[in-house]
């Protein structure tokens, strides 16, 4: 396929796209570890097929492997939206086998494994950013929002054009704060919710209608 | 040498002159070595995620556990010629960054990282 000839049809694509929306979408699911990306992906598919995506932990990076569900249909305000939707492990910039055997009781061995594979997770979750229409950012309200890792995030997205919304998790805890996200990500729609309890998930799935289809 | 935490201010001018894969490995050498690198100007967010990515597959549980890094940002506001320009993103200023087990963020936010170097005696600093 000639040059111009790609150009045209990649035109054509977007128009139809943002006029007609995407037949169906791939949302990745991201965040550092501990945001409750995995039990927001549980919630997500149990409420929409009644299965879940993987197991939760408090020890981080319980998620090594990105994991994808295909053909999850969500509906809301009348308009449905068909996803794939992929749960990733945590993004981080450094990963001491010394935190899972000090902090959480793990032999040294299974520490330094954890550890590998957390490595491996990483590079994984960078790897399918090439591959997502969309994203669920989600971060962690009890946690200060301005780390590195959600700028680098929030980054990303913003050159690549991808669609964002920024889910503002674990509302449910006392010391929560979702107003300090808002404050920090002005540019960006916050939703807060509590994927644990499941507090405003509707208003998530509203807001993924709207801005994802 | 004497002991200590060597620390470099890097210059934008220095690392204009490299690609960005080039530059992405000088500035992990130089962590990898043990070295804390202060940038006048930061990576863009895609080198970043790069340099992360880099970083996991160099990280060796026994003498390398990953990179501390923090950088301000440049919020740009969002009045009506931003949204016509689609101009949502933030541009890189002064970044920081070290070993991780030389270098600890105590605070962050648009106008002030504080940061701790890790030794015996710890030396608290602001940039």
């Amino acid at each position: 396929m000639g040059f111009l000839e790609k150009i045209k049809r990649l035109s054509l694509k977007k128009f139809l796209k943002r006029f007609f929306g995407k037949a169906h979408l791939k949302i990745g699911i991201y965040g550092p570890p501990n945001a409750g990306k995995t039990t927001l992906a549980n919630r997500i598919l149990n409420d929409w097929t009644g299965e879940a995506m993987g197991p939760v932990s408090e020890i981080p990076h319980e998620t090594r492997r990105a994991r994808l569900r295909s053909n999850v249909k969500i509906q809301a305000d009348g308009t449905s939206l068909s996803l794939d939707v992929i749960d990733t492990p945590g993004i981080a910039t450094k990963i001491d086998f010394h935190n899972f055997v000090e902090n959480y009781g793990m032999d040294e061995e299974d520490g330094r494994r954890r550890a590998k594979e957390a490595t491996e997770g990483v590079i994984e979750a960078i790897r399918w950013l090439d591959n997502v229409d969309g994203v669920l950012l989600v971060m962690d309200t009890a946690e200060d929002p301005f780390t590195q890792v959600n700028i680098t995030i929030l980054g990303n997205l913003e050159a690549r054009k991808l669609p964002v919304l920024i889910v503002a998790n674990k509302i449910d805890l006392p010391e929560a704060s979702p107003a300090t996200i808002k404050s920090a990500f002005p540019q960006h729609p916050i939703i807060p919710v509590s994927a644990l309890a499941g507090y405003n998930i509707d208003g998530l799935y509203r807001a993924m209608v709207k801005h994802f289809r | 040498m004497e002991n200590g935490v060597k620390i470099n201010l890097i210059s934008q001018q220095k690392l204009n002159e490299f690609t960005s894969s080039d530059r992405i490995k000088f500035i992990l050498d130089q962590v990898r070595n043990g070295t804390v690198l202060v940038l006048e100007k930061g990576l863009t967010p895609v080198e970043e995620i790069h340099l992360i990515e880099q970083t996991m597959s160099e990280i060796d549980q026994d003498t390398f556990i990953g990179v501390e890094i923090e950088r301000y940002t440049d919020d740009i506001k969002t009045n009506w010629l931003n949204r016509i320009l689609r101009r949502t993103g933030r541009t890189s200023r002064m970044t920081v960054i070290g070993p991780a087990h030389l270098l600890k963020t105590i605070h962050k936010d648009n106008k002030v990282i504080q940061a701790m170097i890790l030794t015996k005696k710890a030396v608290v600093g602001e940039v």
